[in-house]
């Protein structure tokens, strides 16, 4: 199902429907997610892909109108480069130790062991994710919170600066997300 | 949308719990999922709803983009603050054992608590931002 919303999202022309079909791919990552047992992933994916990430596509579709530009050509290159990228990534999956299976590096390192045996009271939380993310790695988290207010900063630059200046479709649309 | 009466009322009676439900992501963050990003993703989600119906300008009476944009500033704040505070108290920067001076372990909760605020704080400002310049260059064409 997620490969059939990929392709539609490629395929389809009306970009609305691409918005559309693209929540619908976050949704069903969440779904995905859940399965994997990484509920806080999953929250996310659907808070921030299904829900705000498509609220914005649509308010910049209303910008810049429903219809894709026509392609007359075949582009080349790009295919070139996406075809060796993806190859590549297929050739890194070798790497990775089968999925699931118990003797994996991950499940026995010491870093995972601490956080799962003694996180519970060095932190007194029960939730491992929130220990790790908001404890642990609190200095990384820092740097995501810093990164969002970053991005605010860029977007309040690009987009509420003098309004309808210049031609009706600025640099800003573009590079607001 | 503005003269939907269905879409307003169940706006109405939808955005306090759309509120309602962020904050407890935000409080029940230590004990299932969730935390300060997903709370204030959901958090800012409300007031989208809120501006989808109500049109952006009754949206900026209730929360301006001056007071978005400094919430976006201050979650950073009070993250970095909180880390300054357990320098002070004699710890590493982000040591929240230090903040409770008898419990490490009580510490910690403070600690954890006041840096997922600041999260909340700086995604949902920077998400109101984010929509209110999206939505305001379309009203501004």
């Amino acid at each position: 199902m997620l490969a059939v919303a990929a392709l539609l999202v490629v395929r389809l022309k009306n970009l609305f429907t691409v918005a559309m079909v693209t929540g619908i791919y976050s949704l069903l990552s969440a779904a995905f997610f859940t399965l994997l047992d990484a509920v806080d992933v999953a929250f996310t994916e659907a808070a921030v892909g299904a829900g705000v990430s498509t609220v914005l596509m649509l308010g910049t579709l209303s910008l810049v109108g429903h219809q894709q530009k026509e392609h007359k050509t075949v582009q080349l290159v790009p295919l070139v480069i996406v075809t060796i990228t993806g190859l590549l990534l297929m050739y890194g999956i070798l790497d990775i130790p089968p999925f699931g299976e118990s003797d994996n590096p991950i499940h026995h390192h010491e870093t995972t062991v601490h956080y799962l045996e003694e996180s519970g009271h060095e932190t007194g939380m029960p939730n491992v994710v929130t220990s790790v993310l908001a404890s642990y790695r609190g200095y990384d988290t820092m740097g995501e919170t810093t990164v969002i207010f970053t991005a605010m900063v860029g977007v309040l630059l690009l987009m509420s600066g003098r309004k309808g200046k210049g031609s009706d479709c600025g640099e800003g649309d573009r590079n607001g997300r | 949308m503005e003269d939907n009466v269905i879409l307003r009322v169940a706006t109405k009676i939808l955005t306090p719990y759309i509120l309602l439900f962020a904050l407890y992501v935000q409080f029940h963050g230590d004990y299932g999922p969730g935390g300060g990003f997903q709370a204030g993703v959901i958090f800012a989600s409300g007031f989208v709803l809120y501006t989808l119906i109500y049109g952006l300008e009754t949206a900026r009476l209730v929360l301006p983009l001056r007071v978005a944009s400094l919430c976006g500033a201050l979650g950073v704040l009070i993250y970095a603050g909180v880390g300054i505070a357990t320098m002070i108290l004699g710890g590493e920067f982000l040591d929240y054992d230090y903040l409770n001076s008898h419990d490490a372990e009580h510490g910690q909760h403070l600690g954890i608590l006041l840096v997922e605020l600041g999260v909340l704080t700086t995604v949902f400002g920077v998400m109101v931002v984010i929509f209110y310049s999206f939505a305001g260059r379309r009203e501004a064409k």
